[in-house]
This record gives C-alpha cells, sequence and structure tokens, in this order.
C-alpha cells in the first residue's frame, strides 16, 4: 500500500521563541525533511546607513550600539576605526589598549550568549543559560562602570575612547578574571563533553571549507571550517599586534565545531584581556579633536574589525560635509545568512533551529 | 547516582546570584547614564550646543535677550529648555558637548508616564529637580567620591570643572549671584 504525501510549508517566524530576533524563515518540509529554504528578511530594518548620512561622525557612534547589540563595543570600534582612517589619526597607545580590552570582554560576552542560547536551542532550558548568563551579567557591570550603558554603550569615539577608567575599575576586573576563570570552567566541564550535546549536534549540518569561503562566511564559522582566518591576525588594528593568542580551528565545520570554537575563543579573549591589563600604561585615552569633525571631500576609508560573528566593515565616503557622503555597513551576521540552504538542505526540523543557532546571527545587524 | 546527588547537594548550598527586583536593587555605577537630566541654570548660557549635538535633535532651547545685566555679558536668559524623554537613548552625547558643565545625566531608570506628553522635560521640572548629576563624562565628580542619590544633591558650584570663574564673563548672572552668597557667608 502507498500512503499518498505531498509536502508541506511551514513558516518559522518572524516572532518565534526559538528563532533569533524577527527572523522568518519559510521552509517547506517532506516529513520531517527539510526540502527547501526561503529566509526572509527585513522586519528589524531600521535604515541605519540612510541615517548615518545626516548625522556627524561622532553621533554616527550612537547608531552603531544598535546595529549588533550583542557586541556593542565592536562596533564602536569599528566604525571608529573607519573614521580614524578616513582622518588620518590615530588614538594613542592607552586608547588603543582600553579599546581591545573591551572589544575582549565584549567577544566573551557575545560568545557567552552564542553558546547560552545555542544549548537551550538543543532543549536544555534554562540551566545553562542561566550559568552563561551569570558571566556575562558581571561583564555589563565592567561596561557600566567603563562608560555608564551596559549594553548601548557608546564608549568609543574617533581617537580613542571618550573617556579614562573610573578607579574602581581595575580592581573589579582583576576580581572579574579571576572568579570567570571557575565559571568557565564549570560551563565546559558542563557542556564541551556533555553526550547529549555532541549526539545532537556531531556531524550535523556541515560546512565544507570550500563552501564557507565561496559565501564569504567569516568569523567563528568560517574558523569551525577548518580556514584559519581572523582579520585581529591578518591586519592588526587597534592594539592586537601587541598582543598574543592563537586563533582555534575546527576540523568538521559541523554544529559542535561551530559551538567548540567559540568556547576556545573565549579563552583566547581571556588571554588577551590579561595580557592588556598588564601591558596597559597610564596615558591620555583620546586625541584632541573638534567637537565636530570634517574629512576631505572624496575621501574613503574602509574599517574592519573581527566582530564576534565575524568580519564587519564600514565604509565610509566624505564629500567634505560634516557627515558621511555614504555609509556601508559589512555586517558580518548578513553575509554568514547566505549558508542558510547549506546548512539546513536535507536535515530535520529539529536540527534547523540548532544549526541557526550555531551560526549565531543577530537580526539587528542582519536587517540593520 | 550519589555523585549526581553530590552535584545537586553543592548546588542547592550556594547563593543565588539573582535579585528580586523591586525589593532589592543592585547599586548603579555613578557613571550610570539615566534620565532626570540635572541641569544648573547658574551654569548654562543657552549656547544650545547639547541641542545640536544631540543625534536626535531632541533638546529644544528658546532663549530671549537678557533685561537683567546685558552689559555686563549676561546675553540670554532661557525661556524654554525641553527634554523630549521619549525619543532620549540616553547616548550622553548632550553632556559631552556642554562646554560650562551645565547638563549632567541622571541616575534613575523608571521613568513611566501614562501620556506621552508627560515624558517632555519642560524647564520647570529642571529647575526643581533634585540635583543628582552623573558622573558620566564630568572626571571632577569622580575625585570627590560622590553616588548620585546617595548623599546629599550637589550645587551648581560644586560640579564645575574649573574654578567657576573661568567664564564669568559669559554668564554675568554667576557673577551676580556668586557676589551675593559671598556676601551672606560673611555675614
Amino acid at each position: 500500500m502507498t500512503i499518498r504525501t505531498e509536502p508541506m510549508t511551514v513558516n518559522v517566524g518572524p516572532q518565534h521563541p526559538s528563532t533569533h530576533g524577527v527572523f522568518r524563515v519559510r521552509i517547506t518540509f517532506d516529513g520531517e525533511d527539510i526540502v527547501e529554504v526561503e529566509p526572509v528578511l527585513g522586519y528589524l530594518h531600521r535604515g541605519s546607513e540612510k541615517l548615518a548620512e545626516e548625522r556627524n561622525y561622532v553621533q554616527v557612534v550612537t547608531l552603531t550600539d544598535r546595529l549588533d547589540y550583542t557586541s556593542s563595543m565592536i562596533n564602536n570600534q569599528a566604525y571608529c576605526l573607519a573614521v580614524e582612517q578616513l582622518l588620518g589619526i590615530e588614538p594613542p597607545p592607552r586608547g588603543k589598549y582600553l579599546r581591545t580590552l573591551a572589544a575582549e570582554l565584549q567577544r566573551i560576552a557575545s560568545h557567552l550568549i552564542a553558546v547560552g542560547f545555542f544549548v537551550q536551542e538543543l532543549g536544555a532550558f534554562g540551566t545553562p543559560l542561566m550559568y552563561t548568563f551569570r558571566s556575562r551579567e558581571r561583564i555589563l557591570d565592567l561596561f557600566e562602570m567603563l562608560c555608564g550603558a551596559r549594553v548601548t554603550v557608546s564608549y568609543m569615539r574617533p581617537g580613542g575612547v571618550f573617556a579614562d577608567t573610573p578607579a574602581d575599575f581595575w580592581p573589579a576586573l582583576e576580581q572579574f578574571l579571576e572568579d570567570f576563570e571557575g565559571e568557565l570552567e564549570e560551563i565546559e566541564n558542563l557542556l564541551l563533553s556533555n553526550e547529549i550535546l555532541m549526539v545532537r549536534t556531531r556531524g550535523v549540518s556541515p560546512l565544507p571549507a570550500d563552501v564557507a569561503i565561496n559565501c564569504s562566511v567569516s568569523g567563528p564559522v568560517l574558523r569551525a571550517s577548518g580556514v584559519n582566518w581572523d582579520w585581529r591576525k591578518m591586519a592588526p588594528y587597534d592594539a592586537y599586534d601587541q598582543v598574543e593568542f592563537d586563533i582555534p580551528v575546527g576540523q568538521n565545520g559541523d554544529n559542535y565545531d561551530r559551538f567548540w570554537v567559540r568556547m576556545q575563543e573565549v579563552r583566547q579573549s581571556l588571554r588577551i584581556v590579561r595580557q592588556c591589563v598588564a601591558q596597559i600604561e597610564p596615558g591620555p585615552v583620546r586625541q584632541e579633536l573638534p567637537l565636530v569633525l570634517r574629512a576631505a571631500p572624496g575621501a574613503e576609508a574602509y574599517g574592519r574589525v573581527e566582530a564576534s560573528k565575524g568580519e564587519l566593515g564600514f565604509f565610509l565616503v566624505s564629500d567634505g560635509g560634516v557627515s558621511p557622503y555614504r555609509c556601508k555597513i559589512r555586517s558580518p551576521s548578513l553575509i554568514n545568512l547566505t549558508i542558510t540552504e547549506h546548512l539546513l538542505l536535507g536535515w530535520k526540523l529539529a536540527d534547523m533551529i540548532v544549526s541557526l543557532g550555531s551560526v549565531d546571527i543577530n537580526m539587528g545587524e542582519v536587517d540593520r | 547516582m550519589v555523585k549526581g546527588l553530590a552535584v545537586t547537594l553543592s548546588n542547592l548550598m550556594r547563593k543565588p546570584f539573582t535579585t528580586s527586583y523591586p525589593e532589592q536593587r543592585i547599586r548603579q555605577h555613578p557613571r550610570f547614564r539615566g534620565e532626570e537630566f540635572t541641569w544648573y541654570e547658574e551654569r548654562c548660557t543657552g549656547c544650545a550646543s547639547c541641542a545640536k549635538y544631540c543625534p536626535l535633535g531632541i533638546i529644544k532651547i528658546v532663549t530671549s535677550p537678557s533685561e537683567t545685566a546685558p552689559l555686563q555679558g549676561d546675553k540670554y536668559r532661557l525661556e524654554t529648555f525641553d527634554i523630549e524623554l521619549q525619543r532620549c537613548m540616553f547616548c550622553g552625547l548632550c553632556v559631552e558637548a556642554c562646554p560650562y558643565d551645565a547638563l549632567f545625566m541622571g541616575s534613575g531608570f523608571e521613568e513611566g508616564q501614562y501620556k506621552r506628553t508627560d515624558l517632555v522635560i519642560t524647564i520647570d521640572r529642571l529647575r526643581q529637580a533634585e540635583k543628582n548629576p552623573s558622573t558620566w563624562f564630568r572626571p571632577q565628580l569622580e575625585g570627590m567620591d560622590y553616588r548620585p542619590g546617595e548623599g546629599r544633591p550637589l550645587g551648581w558650584r560644586e560640579v564645575g570643572r574649573e574654578n567657576w570663574r573661568w567664564h564669568q564673563h559669559e554668564k554675568a548672572g554667576m557673577r551676580l549671584a556668586a557676589g551675593r552668597d559671598d556676601s551672606e557667608g560673611e555675614a
């Protein structure tokens, strides 16, 4: 006897507890198997690029906070690097170190979110997420000390950071580094060798290196596929040429490798933070600049950083005015989403959300 | 199973790392950027740097020529100083732009109103508000070991970056008020 079946189309999102933000993906299933995938974007579009064109160079920093709201510091850094290239200025050494320090703390916080939600999507509701958020809260407290805000930081300015650290920041940072060692070990013991997690993620949704490169994927997703590529090493910015760190590289590019690479990067970021604390010296943190900056007409600059999700770039064009003539944002989450089909086609419904979670997209950045 | 129970027990003895919010409060850092902007009329010259520097343009300032002491240089009187809090994103750029240390961020975060018009901070509200300035972008306050909301409110002469006399010529009203206060102090 044959059963007559037909594929069924399901909308996942745009508002669904397990999609990351307002992301909608239209999936056609044949039973449990995914046969067609169509991501639908644009629900969180705010026109950041256009808004940047009518604000002056410093005011745009506040817009960059809201792109990838889980790694605002790194967004600030990318934009400030672009403006500094445009104007031909360079921040003082302490400013560079503070930026590196803040960016690495933000990378830890962002990866903790990624890992926490990744495990939550595997079905471990609550507990691992609380473990990672506990440490993330401490980092946000440090950011509050640095700049008065926890998420929308607006900490960096073209030419450095807005002000020096308060006196109680350094003891608090030392305390955090001391405590976080144990907390991270706890999270690693809980997750890295967890049998259920490995069964669910090993070999699922592998991304070959050539596909990853062809799709122009960057960040932990690319490195999990075995490509050793990190802008912090390839083109060091700020104080990254002064610190030592390794780039963890995965092998298979499956969900477990993407998760594993993030866990290892947290360790490396911790190393960088420690070195920054040891190397930083007193001095000015911000180059004296006029409040309203102007670049030469026709000047162009592309500032890129290795953000927590991949290569984040700001392309600025100046027409001599007080605001950028064009501000193009190369956001890693959007480009990383282009591999959705490669990841999902042929896999099961239950693995779909996990695979999406392993890419670690952030809709604030995808739709801008 | 015993091993599993041991893990459970060891975690049972731990202190929770959450706080139940309305009853318990986390101590904010003095740099916290919050609402209830603190504004010192005595220091403000009405230059509207903050209004120009606001990325959203939500600060509205109207000045009129002052009748009191135009010759001494007290040129403008503040008519309107509206901050539309409902659109404010607390980036603090207005505070950064203020050259006279007249505007400060506040430390509150619980501004809920039933009407959107109630969210506009007017000049009267700014005048009457208790002055608990945040130390954001004001390094002189950080040196004082001051915590907003946990001590007395600060007066306008305590919050300046430099000696208040450095911009006397910009704001003659300050000089007049200061002179009067000094004489009172002596008496």
